[in-house]
Parts: structure tokens; C-alpha cells; sequence
């Protein structure tokens, strides 16, 4: 009777603290992936007539292009005016 | 490598509200969505009022991206982030964790129904075959697939707003900055905030005092 009241005891006891224990509340987080359609880029179409020509496919022909472009917004060194 | 960043230049903008009008009329957008807009800070008090203009930033670490459920959101290799509407659920998650207010939502029927999230897309479109019909209607005109600059910073008539590569667009910037005479601009810009794009490169003269812009 004693032992039984015992583990009782010991039993309520465990089931009472398993509320105390401390579980990690960090959240870690994750980077997400994408989940969408894949896009083309912009080097991979053709340069449209009387606009600014790049190599279709060349990345680095586009860039270039497009940098002169860009060099146009400033005025006091605009390639043509 | 390009990273496609817009810089408006506060001094410059005289709020025209010129590049609002150039997006809406470039890419078709609905009414009541303001993918691109003016803001202005001590309005109508002389000397004080300033404006810049602004639009989705194209961040390089997006918090929209980071807490889109659906996972939308990318970003292309020049830098641009992009989102796949096919896939969005307008939930608006984007637009509390956006700093600038850029996602919009387009009223989609009555009850203040939300429909998918608009945003600038610097020009770029989106996940549909460039220069298409289908990319047109849902994001917009594709105009670096057409070897141009965003139509906002293009049209800006005192070249307050300016659009491409952060590199570039922060040396027109310095440049200017040097031209009013400012000091210590030989720390600022991209290169200086992020990392060298020219190691070793000398940094730029300031401007004799008085100079004028």
C-alpha cells in the first residue's frame, strides 16, 4: 500500500514538472525557395529595331548597352546630345 | 554584375509627379494601384520642402521575400526582385513587411475584395515569355528586355530619379554631390557602403568652393 502510494506520489510529481521543463523558443529561420515559373533574362532576346543592340545570349554585350544608357541620365556626361 | 537599384535625388525632385504618370501610362496600371509615388516631407513651407520619389527598392535582402508564405518572390541576376502573381495569394503579408509601401492590391470585387499583390517591377516584367502579351497584361512592359531603363527614371525631366546599376547610378550621383561643393563625399556610394567595385581606385577630387551644380 505504502509503495503504491509512493509511486503514485513520484508519478504526479513527473507529470506535474514536465510543464517546468525549458524547450529552445528560437526560431530559426529559413530561406524560402522560390516556387514559381522560371523567368527569361533580358540578354536572351533579340535587341529591337533602332534600340540599343546587344549579341542575343551575351550577358556582357547587354550590360554594356545598357551602362551607356544609364551614363545618359547624367548630364554633364552624356555621350550624345 | 548589375545591380538594379533606383536613387532619387531629394535636391532635384520638384515633385511633377512625372514618373508616377510615365508608370501608369507605360504599364497599363489599374486604377487605384500607385506602383510608383511621390512623397513629400514639410510641404509648402518655404525652403524646407522636400520630395523624393518613391517605388519598390529592389532590396538586396527583400523582407517581402522573406515573409511570403507562398514563396512568390525572386530575384533575377541584375538584381531586380520579381514576383509570380499565378502563384500569389494576396494575403498582404508583403505589404506590412515592406518598409517603402510598395506591394499594392487592386480592388477585385466588391466587400473591399484584395486582389494579387502589383509592384514596381523596375521594368523587368515578370515569369511570362518576355515582350509577350500575357507579360504585358499582368506585370507590366518588359523594357530592359527591350535594352532600356525603367520609363520612371528615363522620363524624369530634372533627372532627380535615376534607375540602374547601383554602381553607376551612385557615381552620377557623387559626381553631382562633388559639383555642389559638399564635403566627404569621397565616402559615399555604393562602393564605399558595399565594397570597392574598383579596388584601388583613387578617390574622386571635391570641387573648388562655390561651385555650382
Amino acid at each position: 500500500m505504502k509503495r503504491a502510494l509512493l509511486l503514485t506520489a513520484a508519478l504526479a510529481a513527473a507529470l506535474g514538472l514536465t510543464a517546468c521543463g525549458e524547450s529552445e523558443q528560437v526560431v530559426v529561420y529559413k530561406q524560402g525557395k522560390y516556387q514559381g515559373k522560371p523567368d527569361t533574362r533580358p540578354w536572351d532576346n533579340d535587341p529591337l529595331a533602332g534600340g540599343g543592340k546587344w549579341t542575343k545570349g551575351d550577358r556582357t554585350s547587354w550590360e554594356t548597352q545598357i551602362k551607356e544608357r544609364q551614363l545618359a541620365q547624367h548630364e554633364h556626361k552624356r555621350i550624345y546630345q | 554584375m548589375a545591380r538594379m537599384k533606383f536613387l532619387c535625388d531629394a535636391e532635384r525632385c520638384i515633385e511633377c509627379n512625372g514618373c508616377v504618370t510615365a508608370c501608369k501610362n507605360e504599364n497599363e496600371v489599374p486604377w487605384g494601384v500607385n506602383r510608383r509615388r511621390v512623397v513629400t516631407i514639410n510641404d509648402g513651407i518655404i525652403g524646407a520642402e522636400k520630395s523624393i520619389s518613391v517605388a519598390c527598392m529592389h532590396c538586396s535582402d527583400a523582407p517581402c521575400m522573406a515573409v511570403c508564405p507562398v514563396d512568390c518572390f525572386y530575384r533575377t541576376d541584375d538584381g531586380v526582385v520579381l514576383h509570380d502573381k499565378d502563384l500569389c495569394i494576396g494575403c498582404g503579408y508583403c505589404f506590412y513587411a515592406c518598409p517603402f509601401g510598395a506591394p499594392q492590391f487592386p480592388q477585385a470585387g466588391a466587400f473591399g475584395l484584395r486582389g494579387k499583390m502589383d509592384k514596381c517591377t523596375f521594368c523587368a516584367g515578370g515569369p511570362e515569355a518576355d515582350r509577350s502579351e500575357a507579360e504585358f497584361r499582368k506585370y507590366g512592359r518588359n523594357r530592359l528586355a527591350e535594352g532600356k531603363l525603367p520609363a520612371c527614371a528615363e522620363m524624369c525631366s530634372t533627372k532627380a530619379l535615376l534607375g540602374g546599376d547601383g554602381d553607376v547610378i551612385a557615381d552620377i550621383y557623387r559626381d553631382r554631390v562633388i559639383r555642389r561643393g559638399a564635403k566627404g563625399v569621397e565616402v559615399f556610394g555604393w562602393a564605399a557602403a558595399y565594397g570597392a567595385g574598383k579596388p584601388g581606385a583613387p578617390a574622386p577630387k571635391p570641387a573648388p568652393a562655390g561651385g555650382k551644380s
